[in-house]
């Protein structure tokens, strides 16, 4: 094949680009630029679009002796990541830009222009297993990154090679070390790559400004407190609330929900937190067919977060998913990820969850849906 | 391989190397005292010597740097400095289409020292014509400082009549300097008769070595140093001398010069044939600056090895990926630090909209460029072409 391999800079690009190069296709490896301004890729910022990165992923190009330009995608990144992520707090919902960065950039606008280039594949250096468009978790349960992976359609995965999923974290480390690449012991990257200081409040505050609203008692309506922007808080959130009048049962309290409508904080008990039912948007489904029936299935819900056993019910634009056993700081917005077969590691679907509802009396979906 | 990036720098001449060769293994700094300073002094001043025969400027005119950037933040800074000390000068008077060794000295200036700065209009093709220079220096004549205009444009090829435009200058008592980076070796360069004050060139550009170059400045204008030292060259520039770069320097330059008229006929012919090849097969393409066969004060308009195309509908990073990936290197005009090509500053100001800027490429051609090369880049450029257009509108839908 003649690939267009993404490399982020780090060592998992670098060892996945290797490998293609063993395997005998042809690479080529590109960086993408995706900070807004050109000065801001110049500046050190930390994340995915600095020029250290910029240049550790040239010396790896060069070390594989592949061809190695930088696409500048900065735009695209800010119309459909960083306004998105912002339009989304903005909306009292907790996006992951990971997600949303895979949905419209890298199996997106990268790969459209890489498929119009003449290229038959965008390579990177995610954790998954991808085989035959079945997407699985990587073998390296802790570095799995199939739930970010999860809403590409199927004609995405299709165009789309996952070398690294069959290998852990230390055995990749090991393979770059073994090469000589320079990346080898470097970091792995972490939080959002477009907020270099890590500070996602200060970054939204910037945006959206810091208005001040009520902390409401989610039960009796009585206001507890105030708030300099509901943005600045997530839901299952307990510590920082700094609340002036105590709960009547003395237990702590936690925030439930973000109105934006009104700016407020709605806060109270832990258990008034757990959400036993989640309806999302339009899912994916990879069996490449929606689902005539209601099934059991795994399901996670943030990444890195727990799975539990639900029942899902599909419909033609939405799904019902009801938990098992009721979790915890589950929030709109993120998304919802069905796994199934053997060890439950083969994605399923997935979609963006659009409400959680709280734990009720189990009801029938047409009730919810209407 | 096929290169058409002469432009960006050009392979050094063999005898250039030979000579750099030879003098790395000389012992000498050339401001000592003893034999072997001396020997090395001898270089640096025959090789001074040969360079400004070569270019029509007196040996004491010559200021060795370490190239293009550092002559051109030399003459601007240093003489914007030294006038504003000597006569509270602030205003710079300076092409839009300049390169950034230029540009970045006069907004840094602008931004940190005061200075005032008034841009030219240039037309279509880039050119600064004598009335807008004359009209710009009327508005107030006695606050100009400096003006930099460049001899010949890097990114699109347009050549100015610096001498005209001296002329328009040298009325008003204002000092010029031009950056003629392009230019040495290309088109005749006489600096005594351009009448400009101060002039860059460099080596990498005409078959000499990288990191050397030379500010030419008269020894009637006087500018602040930017690094303090040993005060090794006019006590205007610092730093132990590179004896074998210069001595490099003045034997590719001594060549470039000699061969300049017949190579400038050759190369503007394989030019000339290039660009007629890829507007037959895309008859969209655009030439960018002066029509090929323009002409300044007698002299070519444009440079002889210039072919700046825009390709409507693709971008420049796309069309020059591919080509990269069938063996043909050119460029899409200005490389950036991170790789990030931004819209050529040079199309804008010539009135290019946006599309236009992104969608060029720059070829060009020099000492070793053949007959080859351009067949090579024609078979190519229509398929490479169509493609890009391709990704062009992927890009364009979302």
């Amino acid at each position: 094949m003649n690939v267009i391999a993404a490399m982020s800079g780090g060592v998992d690009s670098a060892v996945a680009a290797a490998l293609m190069v063993d395997a005998g296709h042809q690479v080529t490896g590109i960086h993408l630029a995706l900070a807004s301004t050109p000065d801001a890729s110049r500046t050190g910022s930390r994340g995915c679009c600095t020029v250290e990165d910029a240049n550790d992923a040239r010396r790896v190009a060069d070390a594989l002796a592949i061809p190695f330009y930088i696409w500048d995608m900065a735009e695209q990144f800010r119309a459909e990541v960083v306004d998105d992520f912002v339009a989304q707090y903005a909306a009292g919902r907790t996006p992951n830009p990971c997600v949303r960065c895979n949905e419209q950039i890298k199996f997106a606008a990268v790969l459209d222009r890489a498929l119009a280039l003449g290229f038959d594949a965008v390579v990177t250096g995610h954790h998954a297993r991808l085989e035959g468009g079945t997407l699985r978790r990587s073998v390296d349960v802790a570095k799995d990154q199939s739930y970010v992976l999860a809403t590409l359609t199927q004609r995405q995965l299709g165009l789309a090679v996952f070398p690294l999923g069959v290998m852990t974290k230390d055995e990749v480390r090991r393979e770059a070390a073994r090469r000589g690449l320079l990346v080898a012991n470097k970091p792995d990257s972490h939080d959002i790559c477009f907020i270099a200081d890590g500070n996602t409040r200060g970054f939204l505050g910037r945006h959206l400004g810091n208005p001040t609203g009520d902390i409401v008692d989610d039960a009796t309506g009585t206001v507890v407190g105030t708030h300099d922007g509901a943005h600045g808080y997530t839901v299952g959130q307990r510590r920082g609330l700094n609340l002036g009048v105590p709960a009547a049962d003395g237990k702590p309290r936690y925030v439930l929900s973000l109105s934006v409508a009104d700016n407020t904080v709605r806060v109270g008990p832990g258990e008034a937190l757990e959400i036993g039912s989640i309806r999302t948007g339009q899912p994916v489904w990879h069996t490449g067919i929606v689902p005539g029936e209601p099934f059991d299935c795994t399901v996670q819900l943030r990444a890195h977060g727990l799975t539990s056993r639900a029942t899902v019910t599909p419909y033609e634009a939405s799904a019902l998913i009801v938990l098992d056993q009721p979790q915890r700081g589950i929030a709109a917005g993120q998304t919802a990820v069905l796994y199934g077969g053997s060890g439950a590691e083969t994605v399923l679907g997935a979609a963006r969850i659009e409400a959680a509802d709280r734990v009720l009396p189990k009801v029938s979906p047409g009730q919810i849906l209407g | 391989m096929t290169y058409l990036d002469h432009a960006a720098t050009t392979p050094m001449l063999p005898a250039v190397a030979a000579a750099m060769a030879e003098q790395f293994a000389a012992v000498g700094n050339a401001s000592s005292l003893h034999a072997s300073g001396r020997s090395a002094r001898r270089v640096v001043e025959e090789s001074r010597e040969a360079i400004a025969a070569a270019l029509g400027a007196r040996p004491s005119e010559l200021i060795f740097t370490s190239g293009g950037t550092e002559s051109d933040n030399l003459a601007v800074k240093g003489i914007f400095w030294s006038r504003r000390a000597s006569d509270s000068r602030r205003r710079l008077i300076v092409s839009p289409t300049e390169h950034h060794a230029v540009l970045d000295a006069v907004e840094w200036l602008h931004k940190h020292e005061g200075a005032q700065v008034s841009w030219l209009p240039t037309d279509a093709s880039g050119r600064v014509s004598v009335e807008a220079l004359r009209a710009c220096i009327e508005e107030d004549p006695d606050d100009v400082a400096l003006i930099s205009i460049m001899w010949a444009n890097n990114e699109v090829g347009t050549v100015n009549d610096v001498a005209a435009l001296a002329e328009v200058s040298a009325a008003f008592g204002i000092p010029v300097h031009t950056d003629a980076v392009q230019a040495v070796g290309v088109l005749p360069v006489d600096v005594s008769a351009s009448g400009v004050n101060a002039l860059t060139m460099t080596g990498h550009k005409l078959g000499g070595p990288y990191g050397a170059g030379v500010l030419m400045l008269g020894t009637d204008i006087s500018a602040t140093p930017l690094s303090h030292g040993g005060g090794q060259e006019r006590d205007v520039r610092s730093g132990t001398l590179d004896t074998p770069a210069v001595r490099g320097l003045a034997v590719g330059v001594t060549a470039a010069v000699a061969e300049r008229a017949e190579r400038a006929t050759r190369i503007a012919a394989l030019r000339d044939r290039l660009v007629d090849g890829v507007r037959t097969q895309i008859p969209e393409a655009v030439l960018n600056g002066a029509p090929v066969d323009s002409v300044v004060a007698g002299g070519p308009g444009r440079l002889p090895g210039n072919a700046h195309l825009s390709f409507p509908g693709c971008e420049g990073d796309a069309l020059l990926m591919l080509l990269d990936a069938r063996g043909i290197e050119c460029s899409t005009g200005s490389a950036c630090s991170a790789g990030v090509s931004q819209p050529s500053h040079v199309l804008l100001a010539m009135g290019a909209d946006i599309e236009r800027a992104r969608g060029s490429l720059r070829f060009s051609l020099g000492h070793t460029s053949t007959e080859a090369d351009v067949d090579h880049l024609l078979e190519v450029i229509p398929g490479v072409v169509e493609r890009a257009q391709r990704a062009g509108l992927t890009g364009a839908r979302r």
